[in-house]
């Protein structure tokens, strides 16, 4: 994968948050907040870290594979896939809408190219993503996958199986990451549900831990993502704690569960797009 | 009572269900290298040990996780792994039907669920265990295909054909030992009912093991002078319609046999597809809307009135409708 410099990632996210609040906006649904979070690890992966073919093919041997466990951040997917070539920009206007590729969270029934899996449902995207290295370790496929989950969705018992089975059968051809956003929908989740010391956890449970103190720092990113590929191959499979700002980028939406799954109005998407430079032309 | 019977189908040998699954995935596992077998601590209750001992590396212990079972399955068929589940069936469906639901049926994955100890058959272990609405829950799945054979050949032959066809499956089996009256060399055909007995008076449509209580209630019928046809529904969906349709054109009357609730089992299937091509009187043999409870299997289909005597009663309640 050819790599980029950070000032031209960051472009790319200036675009990507462009992209999600404008499908956002256009329906008035879906989920802003940590779509802006999350969004420089997902361009760092797409466009810099990750071996992939735009030429999407379900299989993805010989590739990097990623799953979005917290599918409501599917406005954030879409716009990277659709910059990076997997489909048209001008189909993310149909975002959510009646008839389109994009539905409201990722699916494979309409065929989008990219998903391989449907999520939503939270709490089943690492079991998939297991499964998936653990094929890729049978096919001698050296590639890795990666997996990306919410906070809250840490409450999921299901999380906490596939934890305690990846170190088991020491899968270690995977990097999962947890957006540490420390919201969700309901609040704080301090408050919903603590979370406590999620690093202790997973360490617990057997998993090398790299934290990513600054999840929208593009190059505190790079760097943890050069530390986690580091650490496969060990044994153990890799989680990633990614400190990020939910609504990261809009100075009215950063750090709080309100902008979690609501969209903004004429003048508040005015007022976003202000902040953030059109860098790769708005579809 | 069956002995002094002139059964159209007999046995010399009784096997349980559940080892038809284990060795057919023997079987598949010798003759396709992607076929891969996953279990949730039930590796001897599934059969599945003789797959493991030869397969090591293709067989997943996952522990006391179904959940976390169901998304490992989908995420092997990314790179093109055939997994087959095992649990029991409690576990294979109720347990998990949001994973199903959302990683299986819905992203339309290859995986093969395989859900042993189904139905009241279980015995001693009780309602807690015996689930009577397995059918139900994953004939309600858009792209799930639904199988319930009736004896070790059968589920073995089954086994096998899931190999070869794409797309999430369902295939249910059991616990008891119970006669195998189908041939070894049966050619396993999804979604083709499999017409056993030729009748001309009453249909019988039965799935699982009260396959051999159909045939078991067709000689008695007989005796009666009551001419009574008997379709074996191994596939619960695709539901072979025009099997039905062919049968009942020509008896007028039916009876459906599961070990299943009424509730969205096979018998509301068959209603379906009567009531809207062929109206026609249909009797059901089922459980009607309670749980099981422990006893010995045997103990356990007379009680909830699944076996032949009741399909005989079941039987003539039809042909009466059908003459009133």
């Amino acid at each position: 994968m050819e790599k980029h410099s950070i000032d031209h990632l960051e472009g790319i996210c200036s675009q990507v948050r462009r992209d999600c609040l404008r499908m956002v906006h256009a329906v008035q649904s879906g989920h802003p907040g940590a779509a802006l979070g999350m969004c420089e690890y997902v361009v760092a992966l797409f466009f810099n870290e990750m071996e992939h073919d735009s030429d999407f093919k379900m299989d993805g041997k010989g590739e990097d594979l990623f799953f979005l466990s917290n599918g409501h951040v599917s406005a954030l997917w879409y716009s990277v896939l659709a910059r990076s070539g997997y489909f048209g920009v001008p189909e993310l206007g149909t975002f959510r809408k009646i008839n389109s590729r994009l539905q409201g969270h990722p699916a494979t029934e309409e065929g989008l190219p990219g998903i391989r899996i449907a999520s939503g449902s939270l709490g089943q995207g690492l079991s998939v993503g297991i499964g998936a290295a653990q094929t890729k370790k049978l096919n001698q496929d050296d590639k890795l996958v990666y997996v990306m989950m919410g906070d809250g969705e840490q409450q999921e018992g299901q999380v906490w199986e596939a934890a305690m089975y990846a170190a088991h059968h020491k899968v270690d051809n995977l990097i999962a990451a947890i957006d540490l956003n420390r919201q969700q929908i309901d609040g704080p989740t301090e408050k919903v549900m603590d979370l406590i010391d999620l690093g202790a956890k997973w360490e617990a449970f057997g998993w090398q831990i790299v934290n990513i103190e600054k999840g929208n720092d593009m190059a505190s990113v790079l760097e943890g993502l050069a530390k986690a590929k580091s650490l496969t191959g060990q044994g153990k499979p890799v989680m990633i704690l990614l400190h990020t700002e939910m609504g990261y980028g809009v100075d009215f939406m950063v750090g709080t569960h309100k902008w979690h799954g609501v969209a903004p109005n004429d003048e508040q998407l005015e007022n976003a797009l202000g902040q953030l430079e059109e860098t790769l032309g708005d579809y | 009572m069956e002995k002094t019977l002139d059964l159209k189908y007999t046995y010399t040998e009784k096997k349980d269900t559940r080892s038809g699954f284990g060795d057919g995935l023997l079987e598949a596992g010798r003759n396709n290298p992607n076929v891969v077998g996953l279990c949730a601590d039930l590796i001897g209750s599934l059969k599945m040990g003789a797959f493991q001992k030869e397969f090591p590396e293709r067989f997943f212990q996952v522990g006391i996780a179904e959940a976390n079972m169901i998304g490992l399955a989908a995420g092997m068929t990314i790179g093109g792994k055939i997994p087959f589940t095992g649990t029991f069936a409690n576990f294979s469906t109720g347990r998990v039907y949001d994973q199903i639901r959302q990683s299986v049926a819905y992203s339309d994955k290859n995986v093969k669920i395989c859900a042993s100890h189904a139905g009241l058959t279980l015995g001693e272990d009780g309602a807690t265990h015996q689930i009577l609405e397995d059918l139900g829950m994953m004939r309600m799945l858009p792209h799930m295909t639904v199988i319930n054979p009736c004896d070790y050949n059968q589920t073995k032959a089954a086994t096998l054909a899931l190999v070869d066809h794409v797309g999430p499956a369902y295939l249910r089996f059991g616990r008891p030992s119970w006669p195998i009256f189908t041939p070894a060399d049966q050619k396993f055909e999804i979604g083709k009912a499999w017409k056993m007995i030729d009748g001309k008076d009453v249909t019988i449509f039965a799935t699982g093991h009260l396959v051999w209580e159909a045939v078991v209630a067709e000689a008695m019928l007989r005796e009666e002078g009551i001419s009574a046809e008997v379709i074996n529904i191994h596939t619960i969906k695709p539901l072979d319609t025009e099997a039905i349709l062919d049968s009942v054109a020509k008896t007028g009357c039916a009876v459906s046999a599961e070990e299943h609730q009424l509730n969205g089992g096979l018998g509301d299937s068959i209603a379906q597809t009567l009531i809207r091509n062929h109206p026609a009187p249909l009797e059901y043999v089922g459980v009607n809307d309670s749980f099981g409870e422990s006893g010995t299997p045997t103990q356990l289909l007379e009680k909830y009135g699944l076996n032949a005597e009741n399909i005989v009663k079941k039987a003539k309640i039809a042909l009466r409708r059908k003459s009133g």
